[in-house]
């Protein structure tokens, strides 16, 4: 795959205090023929060469609409799926090819919250032994005993440390989620990739998770992979964010840079097509309608992969898949084309 | 406002369950004119969806008791026969659900599922069904609307099964449309589509919509009107400017300060609700905002504890439920929302709307 070189730029300005390193990252999950040889007849390229870099402390969001791979690029970095091809460095440690049980120590530093609070939660399981579960799976035994500990856990969370012996059903979708929150920050970990945290709350419960999550951030340092598909919600929250389409990083810089002078033709319009909650400034603004839907990822369009919805399309994007390239410091994208604006 | 098209009196909607009795709805009124459209906003348990489906008739009235008016051009819907409903529903007025995958039936055909709209309503041949379904499968932006046609549900994304869920709806040329979190499940990208869809089509057919959601980004860019619902009633109305610009009751306040803005700066913080919505069954005594409310104590006597506000105007257009005085309401909500919305909107309209409050003021207490 001459694909991996691609990021080669992308990857030589990355910052040397990174947490994560991902490097030309792939995820290929194949699919087979009928009959009963099962014969390998293509992949769907779920992620294809992905690069980017966490520091402590740091929120990357990643966006993109659904089917762009956002999900399974944050499964693949923790190594909850195995990377096809591409390396992952976490803590300055190359983790590519760790087996599972290799895995299990580095699990402590590494966590994840899921987006749906009904179905990430045992229900036959008490909170209590819900959120102290990292403990017995890593044998950490807490100076206090796991019990307290919880409770701590469960308070700093907003939850009722009393509602240790509850179930899962007996609470509402946010304080299910908080309790999501608590067992990934049982062991203290470094890096938490959150996927979807709040899209399956209302709003106002949606406002006191996205503060927590903050809270926490500043309290244990932690670096947060913040996936979703609300870019109101990831533009408040990350540093940093990263604009997935087709499996592959379209543009990567800071969040206020991305929003205020987006490079690539979809982030853009990405952005506009994002309505805000304020009428007449909504009225004034001009939206950029893509046209169709995402294409196929088992047959990616030839050259840029965006090329067949992008109003600026023309023949080269076609012929040549675009480089990662550098255009101001620390904002990276992929287009042959990109907006005139950004060049500022 | 114009002539109402539709327009719901008290409506009242309770389902007896175990437990007691949910108030699911709980004396709701409002109108919609043709060519507008009129947001409900609220989060889950608010009653909008029930609302909606009062209005298409959609609920059992063998486990539900609904009373209340609503009239549809004129006519009464809630003690009307089932088969004059059932007349109108799909015909002069229809809806789109939320999820598309599940309001399609997967074992048939697009193309047999819109013909069946046809049948109902219209004396057509089977040809002359096809024919409309196929333009209108064209006319919602569907690409090869003749292979469509033959398409099951599961061949077609998210984005183009809910254009087929609006086909369908707008077969008959409703005259009200109902869309009851329309882009919800989709991407925004595909949301953007089916808002322009809407509003083209609301432009060429002169369409009175409903529109349920929870997103105040869609709310601002398509509703003429807006009702903030809370616990099964109507706790703020008024225009899309009234609501944004001069929202007068807590929820509304904490519900726009819950939202994230794509343009606000890197360092602004949330201001969520405390707390839940509440549960139906047991709904406090007062106001049934009061558990999450930070300004009841500004009331005096406990009233917000004991006394359920009534739904008083502001303005003629601007309803709010909340025993807050309006000079009070307001000075809140420019420290809450501040730049945003009261102040930003003072130098452009400066006129009208500073001046609303002094007036208002002096209405609503003497009703009190």
């Amino acid at each position: 795959m001459t694909v991996v070189d691609e990021n080669d730029a992308g990857v030589a300005a990355r910052r040397a205090d990174a947490l994560l390193r991902v490097e030309a990252v792939q995820k290929y999950f194949p699919i087979s023929g009928g009959g009963v040889l099962k014969r390998h007849i293509g992949d769907v390229k779920a992620v294809e060469s992905i690069s980017f870099d966490v520091v402590p402390g740091e929120t990357l969001g990643v966006v993109g609409e659904s089917g762009c791979g956002k999900s399974t690029a944050g499964r693949t970095v923790l190594k909850l799926l195995q990377p096809t091809g591409g390396r992952l460095e976490f803590d300055g440690r190359d983790i590519t090819n760790l087996t599972r049980k290799e895995m299990v120590p580095l699990r402590r530093e590494m966590q994840m919250i899921f987006q749906d609070p009904y179905s990430s939660l045992n229900p036959r399981h008490t909170v209590g032994s819900i959120i102290s579960a990292p403990f017995k799976v890593q044998g950490v035994k807490p100076a206090r005993g796991v019990q307290s500990e919880v409770q701590d856990l469960m308070a700093r969370v907003g939850l009722n440390p009393e509602h240790f012996n509850r179930y899962p059903n007996e609470f509402s979708g946010g304080q299910r989620q908080r309790i999501g929150i608590a067992r990934a920050i049982a062991l203290r970990p470094k890096l938490i990739v959150c996927d979807e945290p709040v899209s399956a709350l209302d709003v106002s419960i949606q406002a006191q998770v996205v503060n927590l999550l903050e809270d926490l951030q500043d309290e244990f340092r932690l670096a947060y992979i913040f996936i979703a598909h609300d870019l109101s919600v990831v533009r408040h929250i990350s540093d940093r964010i990263a604009v997935m389409y087709l499996g592959r990083i379209m543009e990567i810089a800071d969040s206020e840079l991305i929003y205020k002078s987006p490079l690539h033709p979809y982030t853009h319009a990405l952005i506009s097509a994002v309505p805000l909650p304020d009428p007449r400034a909504e009225h004034k603004r001009e939206r950029i309608l893509l046209q169709g839907d995402l294409p196929s990822p088992i047959n990616p369009p030839s050259g840029c992969v965006f090329r067949t919805r992008c109003p600026k399309a023309q023949d080269r994007c076609a012929e040549e898949i675009p480089l990662v390239r550098e255009f101001a410091p620390g904002h990276f994208g992929a287009c042959h084309f990109p907006e005139e604006r950004s060049l500022i | 406002m114009s002539d109402p098209f539709v327009k719901v009196e008290d409506l009242r909607v309770q389902f007896p369950t175990e437990d007691g009795i949910v108030g699911a709805v709980d004396g709701v009124s409002f109108e919609v004119a043709k060519n507008e459209t009129l947001a409900i906003v609220g989060e889950s348990g608010s009653g909008k969806s029930v609302t909606s489906q009062a209005i298409m008739g959609l609920i059992n009235r063998k486990t539900a008791k609904v009373t209340g008016q609503v009239l549809f051009d004129g006519e009464e819907l809630l003690s009307a026969r089932p088969d004059q409903v059932r007349s109108l529903r799909g015909k002069r007025m229809a809806m789109i659900f939320q999820d598309p995958l599940s309001s399609l039936h997967p074992f048939y055909s697009i193309g047999k599922q819109l013909v069946e709209a046809i049948d109902v309503h219209q004396n057509v041949s089977n040809s002359a069904a096809m024919k409309q379904a196929r333009d209108m499968l064209d006319r919602v932006g569907i690409p090869n609307p003749d292979r469509r046609l033959k398409d099951y549900p599961h061949n077609l994304s998210g984005g183009m099964r809910q254009r087929v869920m609006i086909a369908m709806a707008l077969l008959n040329s409703p005259e009200l449309l109902i869309a009851d979190e329309p882009t919800t499940a989709l991407d925004v990208t595909v949301q953007a589509q089916i808002i322009d869809l809407l509003r083209d089509l609301q432009r060429e057919f002169g369409t009175a919509i409903i529109l349920i959601t929870h997103d105040l980004g869609v709310v601002a860019d398509m509703a003429d009107d807006v009702v903030v619902m809370y616990g099964g009633r109507v706790v703020e109305r008024g225009n899309i400017d009234d609501i944004y610009y001069r929202p007068e009751m807590p929820y509304t306040w904490g519900l726009l300060g819950s939202v994230p803005r794509m343009d606000a700066g890197p360092s602004t913080r949330l201001q969520p609700i405390p707390g839940q919505p509440p549960s139906l069954i047991r709904l406090p005594k007062g106001c049934v905002f009061r558990p999450r409310c930070a300004y009841h104590e500004l009331v005096p006597g406990n009233r917000c504890d004991t006394d359920r506000p009534d739904l008083l105007p502001v303005t003629p257009d601007h309803a709010v439920r909340c025993h807050l005085e309006p000079a009070q309401r307001r000075e809140i909500a420019i420290e809450r929302l501040g730049a945003h919305t009261v102040v930003d909107n003072s130098p452009a309209a400066d006129a009208t709307p500073s001046a609303t409050p002094t007036p208002a003021s002096g209405g609503t207490q003497e009703e009190k």
